[in-house]
């Protein structure tokens, strides 16, 4: 289990940092929402690896589950949902207004004819 | 009675909360609440800055919860200075941006206080993973604010400065997550005590996590190689915004130099001294940057923010030298940069105004309205920002080369500091002379005239240079107070025993 999980956070943050770094705004965006679902996952791995166990000590337990990384994910989650929000509605208005997508300081103005077929 | 230190949180977030619900449609009734809200808090800060002015470290244990468990609070010589800094700085901006600023868009007095609310946040909180939080808080509130008024380019770098945060803060996750999977806490004082007792195989998983800790500090503070963000930022922010994100790099400082000295300090055994040989020459590298930018600047806005950066630099040398005299020289400059580079700003945001379709930037225009007390006074911002006495900015650059004389970096920090100073002095002269001397006749029926209550925000600009004016006048007092917290700071014992031995009993939050 533990090789499946690293390597799917892996696999996850290697892909949201390629979107990042694309010159458009929807890649952007979605690079982003997948660094945080890597990083939830990882803080969440970070808590150990551990099922069916009581997330409080108990007399009788005979191990148990960190709760706080799950409540540290809690906050995390939270967080990270209220940014992509703001970044997505940021995204569609820089598009109305400048009339391009590009995030890369290149090709500020798209022509005319392209927008109006969009 | 230390239920205090909880108020620079709640009273402006209460305030926001109420702003928003309550007089969301009402401008002139908002600006009267946030003013008082400001001066408020003013009078708090003032008061912890007075409670701390013993030396004691003074923790706050929210809802009682006893210390590695529960979110701490902690006063310390360091926080009530930065806080006190933070409510000076925010009464003038807030004043300044009830002239005219707050009409442009909808909702800055509440974001306004969310900002204060995780700025403050973050000087006090005792805990990483609150430290997390606080920043988000500032930073959404930040994004709000930066973008206050719209239109396409700020728009534009709106995006990249959202980008780069959501960045870091993702980083500052991974970071966490890994110093916890390691030791098993995130309470700073916990920290101090557990790091030390960390296996040997497990040091390099904690080293990993401390280094992008710092990396994502050195985000925020804008340290080279990692400060492309700021000039963008900063100039497409409204003028009274980027005076109050002045502050936002200094937490940056402020997180380095609380986790280099009280988590990765000299005890920590196997990463002690983690960030201590890569802030100091990053910190000469920004310094170079910043003082390029301002002199290739084409607007008094870049030359403002370029001047924020190597404000940064001079800062960070001070931080980087991580001893007695270099965090108090780092204090008096974080105070001295703070002042003057938000006075910076706030002129330029009065120039513009006043210069029709040229703005602020650095092309002959007609003369601009006013511009006796205007050119009075970005002289002597300028004189405060690039360091020439008699004003704040020179005593805090001699305290920062005096401070350098014992480190092995002695010799670049003198040769860059004094160099890139002068690099400052021209870039500013330069603009001076392009903005006040070089005009041509104005056309007919030109635009530029000054609005109405100008005079307010002016007279908010002069209490900003006065405070760097009194910053000289009372620097004896003053460095003896920061020699004091860098002791303090330096001596984590204190920290660590405040929070985790001196637990008072459950509900007994006072003393």
């Amino acid at each position: 289990m533990e090789y499946l999980v690293a390597s799917a956070i892996g696999l996850t943050t290697a892909v949201g940092v390629y979107l990042v770094l694309r010159p458009h705004s929807f890649p952007v965006v979605i690079g982003m929402a997948l660094l945080s679902y890597a990083v939830n996952l990882f803080i969440f791995a970070m808590g150990r690896l551990v099922v069916h166990q009581p997330p409080v000590l108990q007399p009788e337990a005979t191990g148990y589950a960190d709760p706080l990384p799950q409540a540290l994910v809690l906050t995390a989650i939270v967080i990270s949902f209220g940014m992509t929000a703001l970044f997505v509605v940021l995204a569609m208005r820089g598009y109305l207004e400048s009339g391009s997508d590009r995030v890369d300081g290149r090709g500020r103005r798209t022509p005319p004819a392209v927008e109006e077929t969009r | 009675m230390t239920g205090w230190i909880v108020l620079p949180i709640v009273l402006p977030a209460a305030v926001a909360a109420f702003l928003l619900l309550a007089l969301s449609r009402d401008l002139q009734r908002q600006r009267i609440v946030s003013a008082t809200a400001s001066l408020l808090l003013l009078a708090i800060a003032v008061h912890l800055q007075a409670l701390a002015s013993d030396g004691v470290t003074r923790p706050y244990f929210v809802g009682a919860w006893p210390a590695p468990f529960g979110i701490t609070l902690v006063l310390d010589g360091l926080s009530a200075t930065l806080v006190l800094l933070n409510a000076a700085l925010a009464a003038a901006v807030v004043i300044y941006a009830a002239g005219g600023w707050d009409a442009r868009g909808r909702h800055f007095h509440p974001m306004f206080h969310f900002l204060m609310m995780g700025v403050n946040g973050a000087f006090l909180t005792g805990d990483v993973f609150n430290l997390f939080v606080f920043f988000e808080v500032m930073l959404i509130a930040s994004y709000g604010l930066m973008l206050h008024g719209g239109g396409a380019p700020r728009l534009r770098a709106g995006f990249h400065y959202v980008a780069i945060n959501l960045t870091g803060s993702t980083l500052f996750l991974f970071a966490v997550s890994l110093i916890y999977a390691v030791t098993g806490t995130l309470n700073m004082a916990d920290l101090a005590v557990k790091i030390p007792a960390v296996r040997p195989e497990d040091a390099a998983l904690l080293r990993t996590g401390g280094l992008l800790l710092i990396v994502v500090f050195a985000i925020k503070a804008a340290l080279a190689p990692l400060h492309w963000w700021l000039p963008n930022a900063y100039a497409a922010a409204p003028g009274p915004s980027a005076a109050v994100f002045m502050i936002m790099t200094k937490i940056g400082a402020y997180a380095i130099l609380r986790v280099s000295t009280l988590i990765f300090g000299p005890e920590a055994g196997a990463v002690a001294g983690l960030a201590a040989p890569w802030i100091l020459p990053a910190a000469l590298l920004t310094l170079g940057i910043g003082a390029a930018g301002v002199l290739a600047g084409r607007r008094l806005v870049d030359i403002a923010c370029f001047a924020a950066l190597w404000s940064m630099g001079s800062l960070l040398v001070a931080v980087g030298l991580l001893d007695g005299p270099g965090i108090s020289a780092a204090l008096y400059y974080t105070v001295h940069s703070t002042l003057a580079g938000a006075a910076l700003f706030l002129l330029a945001d009065l120039v513009a105004e006043r210069r029709g379709r040229w703005r602020d930037r650095l092309a002959m225009a007609p003369p601009i309205a006013q511009a006796l007390p205007l050119s009075a006074m970005f002289f002597v911002a300028a004189i405060a920002v690039a360091g020439l006495p008699p004003l704040s900015g020179f005593l805090g650059k001699v305290l920062i080369l005096d401070a350098a004389r014992a480190s092995a970096w002695g010799v670049w920090v003198w040769a860059v500091l004094l160099g890139t100073s002068l690099v400052v002095i021209l870039g500013f002269s330069r603009a001076g002379s392009a903005l006040f001397w070089k005009t041509r006749p104005a056309e007919a029926g030109a635009a530029g005239a000054a609005e109405a209550r100008a005079g307010l925000r002016l007279g908010v600009v002069g209490v900003l240079l006065g405070a760097t004016l009194l910053l000289s006048v009372f620097a004896g007092p003053l460095t003896r107070g920061f020699d004091a917290v860098a002791a303090q700071v330096l001596a984590p014992s204190g920290y660590v025993a405040a929070v985790l031995g001196g637990a008072p009993a459950a509900p007994g939050m006072r003393r």
